[in-house]
């Protein structure tokens, strides 16, 4: 049914959702925007070499991309910017294919529900892109048709 | 309540007529479908695949050039619904009546073919604020070509465009006026015999976007004096790929053709072609031949009901949408214009459509969310997206009521 995509935590982190501010001392920022429902998002990443020191956000979504703009921020810090990448494919890899769920997403497995409807898989990636996109310095803002 | 039933009661069987769609008999996440989608593309009656059926098993065959019996039988089915358009639209002839893919590709032959002839730099296209992309972006490419300006009907809060402003925006530079006659996101009803009569006055041009007008009420070419009129088939019962563009003969005659290819010829030669005569001077290479047939059993069958019926049916379903939708708190309806189409477009507070048309889809509820092809429409209303539940004939009351159970359950969810 509906609330195995709708979980506890997921509502939790759309009505609250966490390091959602402008970022004054980012070192890199990203836009990404999901043309398919007018989503748009700002991300803001401060890293310390190759250490993402912090990442906050900015933007308005559906619960799904909301949670998952919050819940990414929360597993990347103290990541290198390698490990940040990796979490990103493994990330993707639970929402677009039948991989067995692993322990090392974290809180990200409770995403997994997004399986079961494809429609809504841009939705959960939306922070996702645009994480790369800064994370690789892309001067233009990332769209979840360019996959 | 009371309302829809006294429709029924005045001869509108609409359980009857939902026997006619087969589609609307299955289970989505075990409960039954309602489908409220109809704006996106209307359902289609079982009179409409089996004529799809019987071409492809019986008639198939190409048009307009076999002395065999098989494209005789497929060039008569064709041409017959051309006959058909005529009633449904009224034009003078048929030679008015172009086929085409769609909506879109009539906007876009008359913005290639009638545009690059006719418009030069510094000259002005108007469209109106709640226009779909189809009918803004097609002239604003024009006009880049060109170095033309592209003008913009504004609208009000209630999503009615304002014809005061309307009036100010024409002058001698006005070539075109493009206007849709029906909002996909509003519901809107235009005054389109008022604003192609402004435009007349100002010596422009007028091309109008039937595409949600022609499945809910009678169009009337003649009588709106429209340049060009153009609607899509699958939004009136019948098959995607296929569409009607109607432009009057004597601009239609002076346009260049806007593909080449077979069947727009007379001779051909590498010094020179000659270009067939309307409508075929408009329809290079083996058209859509099934969409044509199953939009003539469209066309029956629509009219077999009546439009003046289906109308009144609509607007009934429309009123009492409405009513149920306002009472839910925290929701609010974009687009509540004065003449409406049977479009419910809103937004609740606090709740982004695609959660909602999730959860409505889980409970067997088919609606659109997003922007509907008309972001500068979401733009103007400051939301980025609403959820539309859009109602066709073969909707009931029992379905309006089924979805404000739906969005009972996104608020226990969400709120």
């Amino acid at each position: 049914m509906v609330d195995d995509l709708y979980q506890d935590l997921i509502l939790d982190h759309s009505k609250r959702p966490r390091n959602c501010h402008a970022m004054a001392d980012a070192t890199r920022n990203a836009e990404g925007y999901n043309p398919l429902c007018g989503d748009k998002l700002k991300l803001y990443v401060k890293m310390d070499g190759d250490i993402v020191k912090d990442v906050s956000f900015v933007g308005s979504g559906c619960a799904i991309s909301t949670a998952s703009a919050s819940l990414m921020t929360e597993s990347l810090k103290g990541k290198t910017r390698e490990e940040a990448l990796k979490l990103l494919e493994k990330f993707h890899d639970l929402l677009t294919t039948d991989t067995p769920v692993t322990k090392d997403l974290g809180k990200l497995v409770v995403f997994c529900g997004v399986r079961d409807y494809p429609a809504r898989v841009k939705c959960a990636t939306l922070a996702w892109h645009t994480l790369k996109s800064a994370l690789n310095g892309a001067a233009e803002p990332v769209t979840t048709e360019t996959e | 309540m009371s309302t829809v039933s006294s429709v029924i009661a005045a001869g509108f069987d609409v359980e009857k007529i939902r026997e006619d769609f087969p589609v609307l008999k299955q289970h989505i996440h075990g409960k039954p479908l309602v489908y409220l989608d109809s704006a996106a593309t209307a359902q289609k009656p079982t009179a409409v695949v089996d004529a799809l059926r019987h071409f492809h098993e019986v008639d198939c065959a190409n048009i307009h050039r076999g002395v065999h019996e098989l494209s005789q039988r497929s060039t008569a089915a064709y041409e017959e619904t051309r006959i058909k358009a005529k009633h449904f639209l009224n034009s003078k002839t048929t030679n008015e009546l172009i086929f085409v893919r769609g909506t879109t590709e009539g906007i876009n032959l008359v913005s290639s073919s009638w545009g690059r002839k006719n418009v030069k730099e510094g000259d002005e296209i108007v469209i109106s604020a709640m226009e779909h992309h189809s009918n803004i972006v097609p002239w604003q490419m024009l006009c880049e070509e060109k170095g033309a300006k592209l003008r913009v009907i504004p609208m009000n809060d209630r999503g009615e465009l304002i014809l005061e402003e309307y009036e100010k925006l024409l002058n001698p530079r006005t070539r075109m006026v493009a206007v849709t006659h029906v909002s996909n996101a509003l519901g809107t009803i235009n005054p389109v015999k008022e604003i192609i009569a402004m435009a007349h006055k100002a010596g422009a041009i007028t091309l109008i976007d039937g595409a949600q007008a022609a499945p809910h009420a009678k169009v009337d070419v003649q009588d709106l004096d429209a340049d060009f009129y153009t609607m899509s088939g699958h939004k009136v019962v019948g098959p995607t790929g296929i569409g009607i563009l109607y432009g009057k003969a004597d601009l239609l005659n002076a346009m260049p053709p806007y593909q080449g290819g077979g069947d727009m010829i007379k001779v051909v030669t590498f010094e020179k072609t000659t270009y067939a005569d309307l409508p075929y001077k408009f329809e290079a290479g083996t058209p859509n031949i099934a969409g044509g047939i199953g939009l003539g059993a469209a066309f029956d069958y629509v009219n077999r009901i009546g439009l003046d019926k289906i109308a009144a049916y609509e607007h009934e379903l429309l009123l009492y949408g409405t009513e149920a939708l306002s009472r839910i708190p925290g929701l609010r309806i974009i687009g509540t214009a004065r003449e409406k189409a049977a479009v419910l477009s809103f937004v609740m507070e606090g709740i982004h459509p695609h959660d909602i048309g999730t959860v409505l889809d889980r409970q067997g509820i088919a609606v659109r969310t997003g922007h509907h092809c008309a972001q500068p429409v979401m733009d103007w209303f400051h939301v980025t997206a609403t959820t539309r539940a859009s109602l066709a004939f073969y909707n009931t009351a029992a379905e309006i009521d089924a979805l404000i159970a739906g969005l009972g359950k996104v608020k226990e969810i969400f709120s």
